[in-house]
């Protein structure tokens, strides 16, 4: 064994006590930092799941971001060109040769894509009127991108196939209305063009604003309806990788040039939400850690008064003030790598306990476990905070211990 | 001009509001092989002289010649690696460490220089204590042994790394006469059946008489008259 280090140990070992009190505060530390990230970061990709899952990955539009360049701006590429009186085409607002462009993204790997029409209708049943969004879909892409078939209650996507004139609505909108499967409802579309349709599926998202105006019918339906024959205004998209939405939306929107927003984008508020949770909260664990160095600090710096005699022997002996150093590093070292291996064997209990726990969130209708992640990652993190912790806290009793000369000791001593 | 260890206008100054002078203008040279003794009386500046020469103190000026290299020029390491290589103290007090065994102690410097494995430098702190007639509590703690006993092991770790010149400050200081007399003889011995060159700071008369040479030290500096009283 390295001399340094088994000095390092007969002052550990000697000092049992305060050793073990720095100990027990580097254990809990860990073992807090470990729970509470872990819960932290668990519920934080449950979030982000929910969020990624029941919403498209990329909504592609039929909005551009800039206008197009009028051919004066292309003839005069370097002139100032001043453009008025541009009339607006009166044109059917879509997506411009959507078949074209489905194919072109249909091209990219490792994502399905969805056509959708959506527009705003009023629905009428028994007096009663509600405004409602319907979306005009092709069931079999839309069972690709969508989460909605799982959460059919009654009926199904398909039924739509089957019945030309059928309408899928939630349980919200269901409720309000008080009708169920099979019965029929009057759609008015913002053109003013009505038709009977048919209820052939329920859904529950448990989201109320879903269940409530969300509603369903087949693409050529809606394509009558809103009097915008072979057009399509959204396409949703689906990937294999979400988190690989941001680039693949910048890819499609450059190839066809309607605007392409993933989900990053679309939620960037609530992902700088929680940011802002994950500073908060890595500072409060990050507290536990450094009073628990302020105790190691305190046990290094009395071992220091203590041996000062013992310095200034290994000292005058040809020990190195960087040899001194070491042995008092080895302590902070020594008390760090015990503290973690308890702290991240009493933190995984802790996580063992908490994800046993259940809660019901609001606006969720079943009880759920907390979320736990098990990540090594966390359990690294953990551990370097400890260290690192640990080591800061020996380094000034280290420091102290390195510069104490021979002569000053002996001279006092003799 | 083979002087092993060679002092050249030493002066030692503390700074401070008043300065101090501990060593005045001392110089010297110690021959390989000497048993030399340095005697004063009490706060004459005799353990001043022994860390200058010990290179545990720096000298405010003069030089100091270990083994032919002036040592002026080197930094806090190179003087801790002279110290390591080629000297080694015993103090009054014996300064071993408390939580290690005696085995321990001795094998300490040589662990720390490295020179030999763990065995070779358990066999040779063996052999040492052997020498010294302790080797029966080589697996005791200092605070298990007599003053004597611990003050042989302290010879024994100074020894450790074959030193050219063993310092000794008051190496009997602390000890009763039958004691006292065993470690003279064992630096005696050193000397002059082993070539170390032992410099002992001493108050014993009948320490000194047993020195090939007896300097005086007055006031920090050296004083040839200078006799016990
Ligand atoms: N830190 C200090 N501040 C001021 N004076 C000091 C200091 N250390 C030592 N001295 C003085 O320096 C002088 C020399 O001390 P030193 O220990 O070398 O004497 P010594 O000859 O070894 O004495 P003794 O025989 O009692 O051991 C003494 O007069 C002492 O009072
Ligand atoms: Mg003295």
């Amino acid at each position: 064994m390295r001399i340094q280090l088994q000095v390092a140990l007969t002052h550990l070992t000697g000092r049992r006590r305060q050793t073990l009190v720095s100990l027990t505060g580097v254990v809990l530390g860990v073992a807090f930092f470990l729970a509470v990230s872990s819960l932290m970061r668990g519920s934080e990709q449950d979030f982000i799941k929910r969020l990624v899952d029941n919403s498209p990955h990329i909504t592609v539009s039929d909005e551009v971001r800039r206008p197009r360049t009028q051919p004066a701006e292309r003839r005069w590429a370097d002139g100032a060109v001043k453009i008025r009186n541009l009339k607006p085409q009166t044109e059917t607002r879509g997506i411009r040769g959507y078949r074209e462009k489905l194919a072109l993204i249909e091209a990219i790997p490792g994502l399905r894509v969805a056509p959708v029409l959506v527009g705003s209708a009023v629905l009428t049943f028994a007096g009663r009127e509600e405004g409602v969004t319907l979306s005009g879909i092709v069931p079999e892409t839309m069972k690709t991108v969508s989460t909605i078939q799982d959460k059919m209650i009654e009926g199904s996507l398909d039924a739509l196939d089957v019945n030309p004139n059928g309408i899928v609505i939630g349980t919200g909108l269901a409720e309000k209305f008080n009708l169920g499967l099979g019965r029929n409802l009057t759609v008015v579309a913002a053109s003013g063009a009505s038709r009977a349709m048919k209820v052939v599926g329920l859904f529950r998202t448990g989201n109320a604003a879903v269940d409530e105006t969300q509603t369903f019918t087949l693409l050529k339906r809606a394509q009558v309806l809103f009097e915008r024959p072979n057009r399509v205004n959204r396409f949703l998209i689906q990937l294999d990788d979400a988190y690989a939405a941001r680039t693949v939306a910048q890819r499609i929107e450059d190839a066809i040039g309607d605007k392409s927003v993933s989900w990053v984008e679309a939620s960037e508020d609530i992902l700088s939400v929680l940011v802002v949770r994950n500073i908060i909260m890595y500072s409060v664990v990050s507290a536990i850690l450094l009073v628990a160095s302020f105790g190691i600090y305190n046990t290094l710096s009395t071992i220091v008064l203590e041996k000062t005699r013992d310095i200034a022997i290994l000292k005058s002996m040809g020990f190195h003030a960087r040899d001194v150093r070491l042995i008092f590093l080895f302590e902070g070292v020594i008390i760090g790598i015990i503290g973690s291996l308890f702290g991240l064997a009493m933190g995984a209990g802790l996580m063992q306990a908490l994800s046993q726990v259940q809660i019901k969130p609001p606006g969720v209708s079943e009880q759920v476990f907390l979320p736990i992640w098990w990540g090594a990652q966390q359990f690294a993190l953990a551990t370097a905070f400890a260290m690192t912790s640990c080591i800061l806290a020996a380094w000034l009793p280290a420091r102290r211990a390195g510069r104490v000369h021979p002569v000053e000791i002996l001279r006092g001593a003799a | 001009m083979s002087a092993v260890l060679r002092a050249e206008n030493l002066v030692r100054i503390l700074p401070g509001e008043v300065p101090v002078t501990l060593v005045k203008d001392v110089s010297l040279a110690i021959e390989r092989g000497e048993f030399i003794c340095i005697m004063g009386p009490s706060g004459s500046g005799k353990s001043s002289l022994l860390y200058l020469l010990g290179l545990l103190d720096v000298p405010t000026s003069g030089q100091v010649w270990l083994d032919g290299e002036e040592t002026s020029v080197y930094g806090e390491d190179d003087l801790a690696n002279r110290r390591l290589e080629k000297l080694g103290f015993v103090f009054q007090f014996h300064f071993l460490l408390a939580e290690f065994s005696v085995i321990d102690n001795v094998t300490l410097p040589m662990r720390r220089l490295g020179r030999l494995d763990e065995s070779a430098a358990r066999a040779r702190g063996l052999e040492l204590l052997d020498r010294l007639g302790v080797v029966e509590q080589s697996a005791k703690h200092p605070h298990q042994l007599s003053g004597g006993q611990r003050q042989r092991v302290s010879i024994a770790r100074a020894l450790a790394n074959d030193p050219l010149i063993l310092l000794a400050d008051e190496p009997t200081g602390n000890l009763d006469s039958v004691a006292g007399a065993t470690v003279r003889q064992i630096l005696k011995d050193l000397a002059h059946d082993m070539g170390k060159t032992v410099v002992a700071v001493t108050h014993d008369a009948a320490f000194a008489a047993a020195a090939d040479r007896r300097i005086g030290i007055v006031d920090g500096k050296i004083d040839a008259d200078w006799r016990a009283a």
